[in-house]
């Protein structure tokens, strides 16, 4: 295979980082090559330079051997590379074909193009109607048409960045398959990740950023999963280390709680009942969409439930409001990180009062008191390591990760008796990953009673000591997790209800 | 009372001319909210280029020098809520704000030595046989020629939104810049380009008024104009034909409800004037059953910065 692109030395500066330092590395012609790096490792400034959005200070690239400067996109994309984004650029009330159309060089006239986006996306299996309007796709059709926007000008280097963070496992299979085709036709695939056995199965060759710099290189097939994350972050990675635990009084205790969602495509709880005691941690796994959301937010109090049906230290919360239950030291953490846990055009200060006011008291008197509120911002960032210039930035200026170390920390800093939270490390890098689920485990040691919801079982496996499955609305009885092996939470996903009725098989099988 | 005074064929002649100043300034606020940015010195806009064009007008002799001296000053005020808003990246609502009032007092300034003089009249179109047509010869052939240009200003900018690249990548702007910049579209020229034409349409508008309808100068007498036709923009949906229906229909029920005063219906004066108004928002209203299309990024400050 023949060298395409080739970085040389590329440097790119920011006020207070260097965002790039000395880069270079090359992509061969067909190659799946994976730019792997932690969250603020510099991937993406780096592919804004190749992509010609960003212009380096320093450095030089080729493509197919002659010198590549693109000064912008367009003339990125007539050079033959093409960029597929994380937050995809489609415009909601355009059609699918207006969209196409708008980020090609010479696009075709409109009967034309409609005709070629239907043979181009069926050739990649990946079906799509020009006259459909983007607002009524799906999450994966939308990116589909991200991809057939970049196929139909035949690029020579395909970029992708974190394409699989919004798909549905199934979605990336068929994505997969694309950019087998894609380069066994001969395009190169710049591919930017965090995940690892994504990359494993995917990629020829990886290259790994840390600070802005390369830091090494490797085959990722030959490799460990483990060994990419160390490299990754520069330093071996931590096992979050679970304590012998003794667990306490019974501290949170759900005792028949059956709630009707208010969303109208949402899912019904039905009878769960549950205790978390004292240091321990639960764990609740289960298909996204089987009532994860109801069921934190029938916790948080955002959906009151009858009043005995939620207890904290035996008092019956069920029909407190959030602020209530706050008081009470139940605490929550929800998914969504950017409009539901955090508000993202206010500081961090603003969004460490927005849920720390009861608790760390502050405000007086209907006054704010900012020096407090601006101390216990800082002490998140800096006890959880969230990486911002200061605490006055806007929760939006955050990265993924770091604004959920920001969240969570919010949320154990105010020393919790109860604290759910909901996918914890989702979309989050393997280094930040670790050292959440660290914390809740040190939370849990330190005598609180710990509930997470995730969809990630070997991180639940990881850090829970009991764990249940989220089923259409039910929950599992909760077992041992150290007793239980792959298969037999499999089994419970499946709708086996662990106490022996599997009167769920059926409903469950169509899911 | 008597209804049969008032002629039907004199009421639409007269209504399209009144309708014409928002018709202008209104096509003109389209194209700007099309691209995202919410310009509210539409009035100040126009009645800069009412001054402008009269004062040109009067002095020149040449009623088309005036309208493109009022397109010019226009788009020169815009042009400061251009710079303001897409490079100093200031509030669109308060720098719109700001650019009405400081019209207001700068066309009174201008027009000082102008209050009582008259304009050079503006050609009609007099095409014998066409104006010889019964009923519509009346009512439609025989008009100034702004009003035939302003019906051709909204077909060109609907053509033009529509069929054409450009206007493919206008709409692309205003619905997600952040998109648009990352394919690499120059958003805030797209954006100056816009608040630059609607400045014209709106000294144009402001240049009919005081050239062609009142055919005078006064201070203020735009008196509102400008805002009416920054609600026909919301009323009509963002769609270019819809403002020529809401522009004609106010400017209908005003002439109309006038007329009625004039007679003496027992109406009431108050709602007899407030009608124009609430007829207007009713049926576009209705029209647009309520669904919104607007722009989704009217009004958001853009920064190129990631």
């Amino acid at each position: 295979m023949s060298e395409l692109l080739k970085i040389d030395g590329l440097t790119k500066a920011y006020p207070g980082v260097v965002a790039n330092d000395d880069v270079s590395f090359e992509i061969a012609e067909g190659e799946v090559h994976a730019l792997l790096g932690e969250n603020g490792a510099g991937k993406s400034t780096l592919v804004k330079m190749i992509y010609g959005l960003v212009k380096p200070d320093s450095g030089q690239m080729t493509l197919g051997g002659a010198p590549y400067h693109p000064a912008e996109p367009k003339a990125a994309r007539a050079s033959g590379v093409a960029m597929v984004f994380q937050h995809f650029s489609l415009f909601d009330a355009l059609t699918v074909a207006e969209n196409i159309t708008l980020g090609m060089e010479n696009a075709p006239h409109r009967r034309e193009l409609s005709e070629r986006i239907r043979e181009v996306s069926n050739a990649y299996k990946l079906p799509l109607d020009p006259n459909r309007i983007i607002g009524d796709l799906s999450v994966g059709e939308r990116q589909r048409v991200e991809i057939i926007r970049c196929l139909l000008q035949n690029p020579k280097l395909l970029i992708m960045d974190e394409p699989t963070s919004v798909l549905t496992p199934q979605e990336v299979e068929v994505l997969f398959e694309t950019l087998h085709t894609l380069s066994d036709e001969g395009t190169a695939i710049l591919y930017i990740s965090h995940k690892l056995e994504e990359i494993k199965t995917l990629c020829d060759h990886a290259t790994i950023l840390r600070h802005g710099q390369v830091v090494g290189e490797c085959v990722p097939k030959e490799q460990t999963a483990r060994k990419m994350a160390e490299m990754m972050v520069g330093a071996s990675l931590h096992t979050p280390v679970k304590k012998n635990l003794h667990p306490g009084e019974v501290i949170l205790n759900v005792q028949g709680l059956s709630l009707a969602s208010k969303n109208p495509f949402g899912t019904t709880l039905k009878d769960i009942n549950v205790t978390v005691r004292a240091g321990e941690v639960l764990g609740i796994g289960g298909v996204a969409g089987n009532g994860q959301d109801e069921l934190l937010l029938a916790l948080s109090g955002e959906t009151a439930s009858p009043r005995q049906m939620v207890q904290v230290n035996g008092v019956d919360v069920g029909d407190l409001n959030p602020n209530e239950r706050r008081e009470l030291g139940l605490l929550t953490a929800p998914e969504e990180r950017l409009g539901h846990a955090a508000a993202p055009d206010m500081t961090l200060t603003e969004n460490a009062m927005l849920t720390g006011n009861i608790r760390q008291r502050l405000s007086s008197n209907g006054f704010l008191r900012w020096n407090a509120a601006r101390g216990f911002a800082k002490a998140i960032i800096e006890q959880f390591d969230v990486r911002t210039p200061s605490s006055e930035n806007t929760a939006r200026s955050l990265s993924g990760g770091n604004l959920q170390k920001f969240v969570i920390g919010r949320e154990v800093l105010q020393d919790p008796t109860v604290l759910v939270v909901n996918q914890p490390t989702w979309g989050v890098d393997a280094a930040a990953a670790a050292d959440i689920r660290q914390a809740l485990m040190d939370l849990a040691e330190g005598g609180a009673a710990v509930v997470i919801i995730s969809q990630d079982l070997d991180e639940l496996r990881e850090v829970s000591d009991r764990l249940a499955i989220l089923n259409e609305g039910q929950l599992t009885k909760p077992a041992e997790t150290a007793d239980l092996s792959m298969d037999d939470i499999g089994l419970m996903m499946g709708g086996h209800m662990g106490d022996g009725s599997d009167n769920t098989t059926q409903e469950a099988a169509h899911v | 009372m008597d209804l049969s005074a008032i002629n039907p064929l004199a009421l639409i002649a007269s209504l399209i001319v009144a309708s014409t100043p928002i018709l202008l300034a209104a096509i003109g606020e389209l194209v700007v909210e099309k691209t995202g940015v919410l310009n509210l010195g539409v009035e100040g806009m126009m009645i800069v280029g009412a001054i402008a064009g009269f004062a040109v007008s009067v002095n020149t002799g040449n009623p088309w020098l005036g309208f493109l001296a009022a397109m010019f000053a226009g788009a020169m005020l815009a042009l400061v809520f251009a710079i303001l808003t897409q490079y100093f990246l200031a509030n669109q609502v308060a720098t719109g704000l700001a650019l009405t009032l400081f019209g207001l007092g700068l066309s009174a300034l201008m027009g000082i030595n102008y209050v009582g003089k008259k304009p050079p009249s503006f050609p009609k179109l007099d095409v014998q046989f066409l104006t010889d047509i019964p009923i519509i010869g009346q009512a439609f052939l025989n008009h100034d020629y702004m009003v035939y240009i302003s019906i051709l200003l909204v077909a060109a900018v609907w053509y033009f939104l529509k069929f054409t690249r450009t206007g493919l990548v206008l709409r692309a702007v205003g619905e997600n810049h952040d998109a648009a910049h990352a394919i690499g579209y120059n958003v805030t020229f797209i954006r100056v380009l816009a608040i630059l034409f609607g400045g014209a349409c709106a000294g144009l508008g402001g240049a009919y008024l005081s050239l062609i309808s009142v055919s005078s100068w006064t201070e203020g007498m735009t008196a509102g104009a400008g805002w009416i036709a920054l609600a026909l923009v919301v009323f009509a949906s963002w769609k270019p034909w819809w403002i020529i229906i809401g522009a004609y229909l106010f400017g209908g029920v005003t002439v109309l409800q006038l007329n009625l005063q004039a007679v003496g219906v027992t109406i009431p004066a108050v709602y007899l004037s407030s009608a124009p108004y609430v007829v207007t928002i009713l049926v576009l209203v209705i029209m647009s059953g309520g669904r919104s299309s607007a722009p989704a990024s009217l009004g958001r400050v853009f920064h190129a910065s990631h």
